[in-house]
């Protein structure tokens, strides 16, 4: 096992200890980088002279000291390009830092590379970037999930020992599933979104992908608390993550709703599934069957109130003041139509026109303010749910990953890939996903990681990391290297 | 057959605060293009909107003031449409729960046009009703030039209140009265400076005519580019003699937004409405729902100034000037609050009033830059109660005081400075009576005719005489006295 192969917590005891160095750690992985990530793709772009530089001064007293972090290319990060993997941003640079990055600034981190993503957030594979798609360092014939793809993918290759993602309806904890790593959803309002560029802002978060459970309640200890530039940002205290993680959950009362195990799920999907609930069983848990009757609902309304939010989060994007411009516009309505036109991927053109629609005058009640009510049903469900249980067990993704190519023909085939975590997100708790096994190789399909993920109620991240790292500590599949 | 015009005004009113509705930049008319800016109000990727705490407490006092209801509960919403002004092609507003509804602005007699304060059709006192008061943020400005058009985007951003008036009024006069209260009401409490030129205060109007006793409205225009409270009421003008012309020939009014030329004094078509914007509101996800019971509404209520009417009112029981006198030193807070300070020390009140209202407005039409410092007012009026000098001296004492003062003399220097003194001793008085009366045979004889007015050429003899320093009202009695014993 190499120096790349450690988790945050291990390499900050050796950073502390002084038995290896910041530029070292920095230099490994940039070899590591250079190495396979032209097969994984996980990065659009990699400072490898600015973070040789900040190894160079990094104070390894600090919580994230000399930690190199790689940064999904949604946050704004000063002096940076921030695409969004979107021709329409093609050459704006970024002139103020996201919220989250000053604090990992602070924490002493290194910042390294922007990582691949679906343009403005939008897919579940990462092949709606306009750089091209990631792969699954799993297998490279398959996605890594999406939409925070790359940095999932890099975690996943040990190409970085920790990434930000944002989570919209599932694009933290199912690229996790999918690239065998932790992928953390935070309860909205936990964590910052000053600098995320939005895709839907009632449902969107900042969440860590990093290797083991204890590193993702480290990353979560920086990221969370209240932000006077986010007026959504909760003031609620943030207890100390790291602490309570004891491995021990007797006791512990864990919900398994039956619609999410549902017709359709992949069976090695729903085994491992099943074998991770039953090993929380032998762990002391108590496993209560629960219904969160809302559920086929979810995918529904989620479509509806995110393109709706969407189509004015991006309506900024007219080639008026940054970004890229149409050539030559014969008026102020051509240069808004081509530059949307040519900058904007079909995804993103199918959700703008869909959130356009679904607000228009004598639509909005059937469908906007339809969803609205349906979705204080699905918050109803899992409030109700947290009444009896601690925390929620299902699967993170019905299937493995897929392969590249697959779904895009089909945009609802690829929208179901978010089946179980899109509730999460509408009802604004909180949702881990972490490794629970893998399928079995077939045909020219190697073994690919399945993930459990575990939701807990609104500011219930010390819950679900606490269950988290029980059944973690406990199997053991987050030890697992991938094959490249 | 007779016909009524209806009018309703929506305002939109610039919040003096420090910084910007949702970001720190300064608030601030002018500046060179693009230097009061920032991410957040130049709608850079990944920016959120933070309220301005000041803003929202000033909308909710101009609520206060104007009697509406205040929300309890008050949200934002996104209105959306493409323009090059706007910075995240959608402005953050209020749609349907609006911080302010109801409540109404009073047109006193002095807010109408001079020329119709006389008039019988004016209606003292009435109420125009509000529909709502809302919160939102202005759009930057477009500059065209030949073949390109620039952006400034210092505006962009700034707090900015609309007020949304009931189809109360029925002529021009009383849109001119219902800004020109306003607007009184505005500067009252600190909330801008409604200057309609900075663009600070502006005004869009809808406007239709029906026969008179019919109930309902006409089809309505709204006329844009007003950049003056006498443009409104000369657009207004226009425009309903247009659509008079239009409706007793027969004709039928179109729905459009009309434009008007100031130059010219018309207005003219600028678009056809076909059909109401669709502006697709929704709740901003960004910012929580405002709760104004939790502290926002007491500290408006800490704010709230005496207003106009109620300074008006006590202006005329505490210093006893007329009601006019108290409505015209009640029309801007700064010219009360000089007044109430220089006529502090003054034996009478009205003295100061008088100097004020009617001496130095002789001399400066514009009160709200007074220079000379209020005290002096009271010293000035006390030596003329005192009967030191007499009103001819302190008259032209006031004149050198207000605008001919190199020294920066108190008023008891220049009286010094001139050897004014007012002579009641009556030795000395009789003595150029006598001389008047000598000097002046053919006035006497008049007054003996019964020519009462003579009396005033020897009263001014003994003046000269005098050389101003005689007391005009003894002179006049022992004249009187005189004359009688002749």
């Amino acid at each position: 096992m190499s120096m790349i192969h450690f988790s945050v917590t291990a390499l900050r005891k050796q950073l502390a200890a002084k038995e290896i160095s910041p530029v070292e750690v920095v230099d490994a992985l940039l070899a590591r980088i250079e190495a396979i990530d032209p097969q994984v793709k996980a990065y659009l772009h990699v400072d490898a002279a600015a973070a040789r530089e900040a190894a160079k001064s990094a104070d390894v007293t600090r919580p994230l000291g000399g930690v190199p972090i790689a940064i999904k290319d949604v946050l704004n990060v000063k002096g940076d390009p921030c695409t969004c993997a979107s021709k329409i941003l093609k050459g704006y640079i970024a002139p103020y830092d996201a919220t989250t990055i000053g604090k990992l600034r602070d924490a002493g981190a290194i910042l390294l590379g922007r990582t691949n993503m679906d343009e403005f957030a939008m897919g579940s594979s990462t092949e709606n970037s306009s750089w091209g798609s990631t792969r699954n360092p799993w297998s490279l014939a398959h996605i890594p999930g999406g939409s925070s793809g790359g940095s999932a993918a890099a975690v996943g290759a040990h190409e970085a020992f920790a990434a930000l993602g944002s989570d919209t309806g599932g694009s933290i904890r199912q690229p996790a599933a999918l690239c065998g790593c932790v992928g953390l959803k935070p309860t909205y309002g936990r964590v910052s979104r000053f600098g995320l560029v939005a895709f839907a802002s009632s449902l969107d978060q900042i969440g860590p992908f990093t290797k083991t459970v204890e590193d993702a309640a480290l990353l979560m200890n920086v990221l969370s608390g209240h932000d006077p530039l986010d007026n959504t940002s909760s003031r609620q205290q943030v207890p100390d993550l790291t602490a309570r993680l004891t491995g021990d959950i007797k006791g512990m009362k864990l919900g398994v709703p039956k619609e999410y195990f549902i017709e359709g799920i992949d069976p090695q999907v729903d085994a491992a599934v099943k074998a991770a609930i039953a090993k929380y069983q032998e762990l002391g848990a108590e496993i209560v069957e629960i219904s969160l009757p809302h559920t086929e609902h979810a995918v529904a309304v989620y479509y509806i109130l995110a393109t709706a939010e969407a189509s004015a989060n991006l309506a900024r994007f007219d080639g008026v003041r940054y970004g890229t411009r149409a050539e030559k516009p014969t008026g102020v309505l051509d240069m808004y139509g081509r530059t949307r036109a040519e900058g904007f991927g079909p995804e993103v053109k199918r959700r703008i026109i869909l959130g356009t629609y679904v607000l228009s005058s004598g639509y909005a009640d059937a469908y906007y303010k339809h969803a609205q009510k349906v979705q204080e049903l699905i918050r109803q469900d899992f409030h109700k749910a947290f009444e009896k249980v601690d925390a929620i067990l299902t699967p993170t993704s019905p299937t493995a990953a897929f392969k590249a190519g697959e779904r895009t023909a089909s945009p609802l085939q690829m929208y179901l890939a978010d089946i179980f975590t899109i509730a999460v997100n509408l009802a604004g708790v909180c949702g881990i996903s972490l490794p629970c096994g893998f399928t079995m190789p077939e045909g020219d399909t190697p073994r690919l990681p399945i993930g459990l993920q575990i939701i807990g109620p609104n500011w219930g991240e010390e819950t679900i990391l606490r269950a988290g790292h029980a059944y973690e500590q406990s199997t053991g599949w987050h030890k697992e290297l991938p094959p490249i | 057959m007779e016909y009524e015009a209806v009018i309703g005004l929506e305002v939109h009113v610039q919040l003096k605060t420090n910084t910007k509705m949702f970001c720190g930049c300064i608030n601030k008319y002018g500046g060179l293009p693009n230097t009061h800016v920032c991410p957040i109000c130049l709608g850079m990727p990944g920016v959120m909107p933070t309220p301005n705490h000041d803003a929202v407490v000033k909308t909710i006092l101009t609520g206060l003031m104007l009697e509406c209801n205040i929300a309890t509960r008050c949200k934002f919403d996104r209105k959306n449409y493409f323009y090059p002004d706007m910075p995240k092609n959608y402005q953050i507003s209020q749609y349907d729960e609006p911080l302010c509804e109801g409540g109404a602005v009073t047109l006193n007699l002095l807010a109408y046009p001079k020329d119709a304060q006389k008039l019988e059709t004016t209606v003292v006192d009435k109420k125009v009703r509000l529909v709502r008061i809302h919160l939102e943020e202005d759009v930057a400005k477009s500059q065209h030039d030949e073949g390109q058009s620039g952006v400034d985007f210092n505006r962009a951003g700034t707090p900015l209140m609309e007020i949304v008036s009931e189809a109360d009024m029925r002529t021009p006069e009383e849109a001119f009265a219902y800004l020109t209260a306003l607007k009184q009401i505005l500067i009252y409490g600190n909330v801008s400076d409604a200057d309609m030129e900075k663009g600070q205060l502006r005004c869009d109007v809808n406007v239709s005519v029906r026969p008179k006793g019919q109930e309902k409205f006409g089809t309505k225009c709204e006329i844009k580019n007003l950049n003056s409270i006498s443009a409104v009421r000369r657009s207004l003008k226009y425009e309903i003699d247009r659509q008079i012309e239009v409706v007793s020939e027969g004709g039928t009014i179109r729905q459009e937004t009309r434009r008007w030329n100031d130059v010219k004094g018309e207005t003219a078509v600028m678009r056809i409405k076909e059909q109401a914007h669709d502006y697709r509101y929704f709740p901003e996800p960004d910012l929580l729902p405002l709760n104004t019971s939790l502290g926002l509404r007491s500290e408006a209520e800490v704010l709230m100034p005496e207003l106009p009417s109620a300074k008006k009112a006590r202006l005329a029981t505490q210093y006893g000037v007329s009601e006019y006198q108290a409505s015209v030193l009640s029309s801007e807070v700064a010219l009360a609050d000089y007044f109430e300070k220089a006529a502090e020390a003054a034996k009478d009140k009205g003295l100061v009033a008088n100097f004020l209202l009617n001496d130095y407005l002789a001399i400066n039409s514009d009160l709200s830059t007074i220079a000379v410092p209020a005290p002096w007012f009271s010293e000035l009026a006390n030596e003329l109660t005192a009967g030191k000098i007499n009103s001819k001296q302190a008259k032209e004492v006031f004149g050198l005081m207000v605008s001919d003062n190199p020294g920066n003399l108190t008023p008891l220097e220049i009286i010094k400075a001139k050897g004014f003194v007012q002579v009641t001793d009556t030795g000395a008085l009789e003595a150029w009576c006598d001389q008047a009366i000598a000097n002046g045979a053919r006035s006497v004889a008049d007054y003996k005719a019964g020519k009462v007015a003579a009396l005033n050429a020897l009263k001014g003899q003994v003046m000269k005489l005098s050389k101003g320093q005689a007391n005009p009202q003894t002179v006049g009695e022992i004249l009187e006295q005189k004359l009688k014993a002749l």
